[in-house]
């Protein structure tokens, strides 16, 4: 590399550090076979090479080599992708696409330098803070019950608020009360007698906040299937969002104090309700290259961790109180499908309600745009992605599309609201269909 | 290129589609061939015949060069644009126009992809049997400028058998036809034909019109291992001489089914020298018939063991195992550099056992998999381009393989082209008589040399040339 892609890269030895971050390694072990390409939702929208798996890490080769910078352009190729890793289950060279992408990331913030405000906020000041995300929650709550929100919408003071933020809000529900919230108690011991494992529930840091109630759900379906659960306290956001978007520092420091959390509450099992998160619970080891005693430590959280689906296919099978008369499809979220490989429990668990008529969507492992917070971030992309992926819903004809993340969740309200199918169908997270029924 | 030819590239197919950033370049600058790279100035995205021969006229007018690509899938560099100029993607050229079930044809534009032809027909019970390895991603467009070949070869052919009419844009800008729907048809010179294999260095095609036939009724596999690799040879050359024609005949070495295990764990046992995967098509009388028959004639020849899938399933993927080969060698090591030296069939084991002593004797380790049944070998050798001095050995190793297939009566390709990677051994197989008419035929379609410049005839040296992505952005007009 000359010095003077140096320089134009934005900085002396700081960049060549961060150059180094790549696993040249990894990038050279994609042949550029091309096997990838039909799997992804960005290629397949706009049918450029660059926004295809095998041209981004050609890019990252380019950058790691001093042939490209990493300047605005490379960024917004970096963030024009889902992280869907769809690419990664396509791939038979075995590309882990999706630590280069996280690691891509990192070395574009870098690179720029200059942050933006909003996004400094958010991910130092909020998403690490529980009790602040508690205040936002409250807040969101009194805006909701006072009818403000109503007031803003008609009033037209939502569009100060940017437009991603604007489209989004549609989908989000009522967030629990205060109040509500104040009630969790923090065990909640095994219906009859406790039979399965005593298990740490990971509430996450948005989740726990838009999507408390299915957070309670998930409870009460693990103390019906004899499980005894602790609400961890010390617990923060599970940093994917932060890995995601190349902050790794934060991401790391989160993964420290979850470890800690759960190492002290000394539960049998971890077990979270979002594909996202898990993800990332599953990935700390990895997190920890150059530190072995936390790595160790990692190692020791990462064998606990489980998706809920994926628990419940271990225990057996959960009794049902209630028949569901209605027809049943699941959209695989992205992070438990191509990330976990959890593809088959959930459906199980469907096919399992009595009553219910299970329907396979087309496409269901196919990302819906959701992607973190790519659909605030990369909307229009993110639209366009959610009305194909309509498409195969609306031909399943079924009444409950089923979700196992909270981001599809929203998108999925969202492409229903888009599609016009608020009579017909509904979106719902699988652990607060289950609640109901057992 | 200056900033003048590129307005006139955007006012043709619309600023969106004329890509020239930094990064959009880069991505444009390699294909599926390892170790090659060069930057294009220009990159456009036509959606129509009309566009795609105004895009020519410009080029031509300039003198520049103009590399199409479908989906950069091929593995001869065919698509690397060595000396700049424009890369004309056809991937909006992808719609299928017609299925014409009277005259069993279908037509379509070249971006439209292969498996997706596939499937069309196949809902209609016909069939187009062309299935290279890549045919989830590779465009028809660049299945006819390679010829591509594919696992179905050895009882229906390739590619150009297939080809019935195709629509081109001559670097002047004019669209002709060849050919057509006609089962019969010897009007003149078969440029039709000559196109098909062409690489890019005559014309830009269009639209294509295919020949279909019957999708067949039944369909078997099954697979025979082998303590020994003549055994396996002599097995192939014992069903054919049996006058059993299977559509399929693969073949894998010992390292090669580790990989593949390795990757898709279906059970492949790690102690064989060599296995063969055969399917058959047709009636189910006669499947189940040749089957039968194959499974004996393997085990005379000393399969140590012989299975047929039990279900469609089974046989799919044992089928996809095999088309994910390649792929699965790269976990290897990071380079994996695959060659197709082709001999006639019945050099079979020969072949094979020379690729391993060559391997040897250059100390880099090469695994052999590939079309048995029509003697297409892919000797594939797993290095890392870090290493100039094994690179160095790897290129020496080819050149003797490459060798070695001729003194067998063999090609130097089977199926993937000349383009860049093979340019220098090309006289090898159709000697300076041959390539002097080959470059008189080149100069009758494009005088100004610009179409997929340097491909398929070399320069000078007979070397894999390593291009330094630092010097490689020609500039032009
Ligand atoms: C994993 C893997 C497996 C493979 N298996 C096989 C196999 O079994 N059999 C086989 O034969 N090949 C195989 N290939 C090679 C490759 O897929 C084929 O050569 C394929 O036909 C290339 O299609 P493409 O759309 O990617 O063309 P590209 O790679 O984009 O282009 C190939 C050539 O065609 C030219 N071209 C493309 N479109 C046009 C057009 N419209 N007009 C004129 N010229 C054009 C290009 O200039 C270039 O010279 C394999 C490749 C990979 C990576
Ligand atoms: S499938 Fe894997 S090896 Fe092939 S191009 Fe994509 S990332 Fe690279
Ligand atoms: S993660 Fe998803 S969007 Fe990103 S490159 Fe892979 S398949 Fe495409």
């Amino acid at each position: 590399m000359s010095a003077d892609t140096n320089m134009a890269n934005g900085g002396g030895s700081n960049l060549i550090q961060l150059l180094d971050k790549f696993d040249t390694e990894e990038i050279l072990n994609c042949m550029q076979c091309g096997f990838c390409l039909p799997s992804c939702p960005t290629y397949r929208q706009t049918g450029k090479e660059s926004a295809s798996p095998r041209g981004r890490i050609a890019l990252m080769k380019g950058v790691a080599e001093g042939s490209l910078l990493a300047d605005a352009e490379f960024e917004a190729n970096m963030y024009l992708c889902l992280g869907c890793r769809a690419c990664e289950t396509a791939c038979p060279a075995g590309v882990p696409y999706g630590s280069l992408i996280e690691t891509a990331r990192e070395v574009a913030e870098q690179a720029k330098q200059e942050d933006s405000p909003l996004r400094d906020f958010l991910f130092h000041e909020v998403f690490p803070h529980p009790n602040r995300l508690e205040l936002l929650g409250a807040g969101l709550w009194a805006a909701q019950v006072s009818g403000l929100q109503t007031l803003a919408d008609k009033t037209g003071l939502m569009r100060i608020l940017p437009r991603p933020m604007r489209e989004m809000q549609s989908a989000v529900d009522t967030v629990a009360s205060p109040w509500a919230r104040m009630q969790r108690e923090s065990v909640m011991e095994a219906v009859g007698e406790q039979t399965g494992p005593t298990v740490g529930l990971f509430t996450g840091c948005i989740m726990d906040v838009m999507f408390f109630e299915t957070n309670q759900a998930t409870a009460r379906v693990l103390t019906k299937a004899g499980c005894e659960v602790v609400f961890v306290s010390g617990q923060s956001c599970c940093g994917a969002l932060h890995a995601h978007a190349g902050e790794k520092t934060g991401a790391v420091e989160l993964a420290k104090r979850n470890i800690e959390a759960f190492e002290q509450a000394g539960v049998d099992l971890i077990v979270n309700n979002a594909g996202g998160c898990g993800a990332a619970l599953k990935e700390y080891h990895h997190w920890f290259h150059d530190d072995p005693a936390w790595q160790e430590r990692a190692q020791q959280f990462v064998a606990k961790v489980r998706d809920i689906s994926e628990l419940l296919a271990e225990l057996p099978p959960l009794v049902f109180a209630k028949e569901l008369h209605a027809k049943v499809t699941y959209q695989d979220s992205c992070h438990l499908a191509h990330g976990q490989g959890v593809r088959s429990q959930p459906r199980q668990l469907l096919k399992s309600i009595p009553g219910a008529e299970y329907v396979e969507m087309r496409g269901a492992d196919q990302c819906c745009g959701s992607a973190g917070i790519y659909n605030i971030t990369n909307l229009d992309m993110s639209m366009e992605i959610l009305d194909d992926k309509m498409k195969n819903v609306g031909r399943t004809e079924a009444h409950y599309v089923v979700t196992s993340n909270p981001g599809c969740l929203l998108q999925m309200k969202k492409g229903i609201e888009r599609a016009g199918q608020q009579g017909q169908m509904k979106a719902v997270h699988i652990m607060d269909l289950l609640a109901d029924l057992v | 290129m200056n900033n003048e030819i590129k307005r006139e590239l955007s006012a043709i197919v619309g600023e969106r589609w004329m890509l020239d950033t930094p990064n959009e370049l880069h991505v444009y600058s390699y294909d599926a061939t390892p170790l090659y790279q060069a930057m294009p100035d220009a990159v456009v995205m036509p959606a129509s015949v009309e566009e795609t021969a105004a895009i020519l006229k410009v080029a031509n007018r300039h003198r520049i060069p103009i590399v199409s690509r479908g989906s950069g899938t091929n593995l001869c560099g065919g698509t690397v644009p060595t000396e700049g100029g424009i890369v004309l993607v056809t991937n909006r050229l992808n719609e299928l126009y017609e299925i014409d079930q009277d005259n069993l044809t279908a037509t379509f534009g070249p971006g439209l992809i292969t498996a997706e032809l596939h499937t069309a027909v196949e809902a209609l019970g016909l069939f187009y049997p062309p299935d290279p390895g890549s045919m989830r991603i590779s465009t028809m467009g660049g299945n006819v400028a390679e010829c591509a070949g594919g696992m179905r070869g050895l009882k229906y052919g390739v590619t150009k058998d297939y080809i019935m009419g195709l629509q081109a844009v001559l670097p002047s800008g004019e669209v002709l036809r060849f050919g057509g729907k006609n089962a019969k048809d010897v009007a003149g010179y078969d440029i039709t034909k000559l196109l098909v294999g062409s690489e890019g260095t005559l014309a830009v095609v269009t639209e294509i019109t295919a020949k279909l036939l019957p999708l067949p009724k039944a369909k078997q596999t099954l697979v025979a291992y082998y303590n020994d690799l003549t055994d396996a040879a002599r097995s192939v050359q014992r069903v054919i001489a049996e006058k059993i024609i299977p559509a399929t005949m693969e073949f894998l070495d010992a390292e090669t089914m580790r990989v593949v295990e390795a990757y898709a764990g279906i059970g492949l046992p790690l102690d064989m020298k060599a296995m063969l995967l055969i399917e058959q098509d047709g009636t189910e009388m006669q499947v189940e018939q040749d089957i039968l028959r194959i499974a004996e004639i393997c085990r005379r020849e000393g399969a140590t063991e012989v299975r047929t899938a039990e279900t469609p399933e089974e046989g799919a993927k044992l089928m996809a195992a095999r088309r994910a080969a390649l792929s699965a060698l790269a976990r290897v090591k990071p380079t994996t550099i695959l060659e197709d030296a082709t001999v006639p069939r019945a050099r079979l084991a020969e072949m094979v056992e020379q690729v391993g002593v060559i391997a040897n004797k250059y100390d880099v380790q090469i695994c052999t998999f590939g079309h048995a049944g029509d003697g297409n070998l892919h000797p594939t050798c797993m290095t890392d381009e870090r290493d100039k001095e094994e690179i160095h050995r790897v290129e020496q190793a080819f050149q003797e393989i490459f060798h070695a297939a001729i003194k067998l009566g063999g090609t130097i390709t089977g199926e993937h082209g000349v383009g860049i990677a093979k340019a220098g051994y090309l006289d090898l197989k159709v000697g300076t008589g041959g390539i002097e008419l080959m470059k008189r035929i080149k100069d009758a379609f494009d005088p100004h040399g610009i179409m997929n410049p340097g491909k398929m005839f070399a320069k000078d040296t007979r070397r894999r040339v390593v291009v330094n992505t630092h010097e490689c952005g020609h500039k032009h007009g």
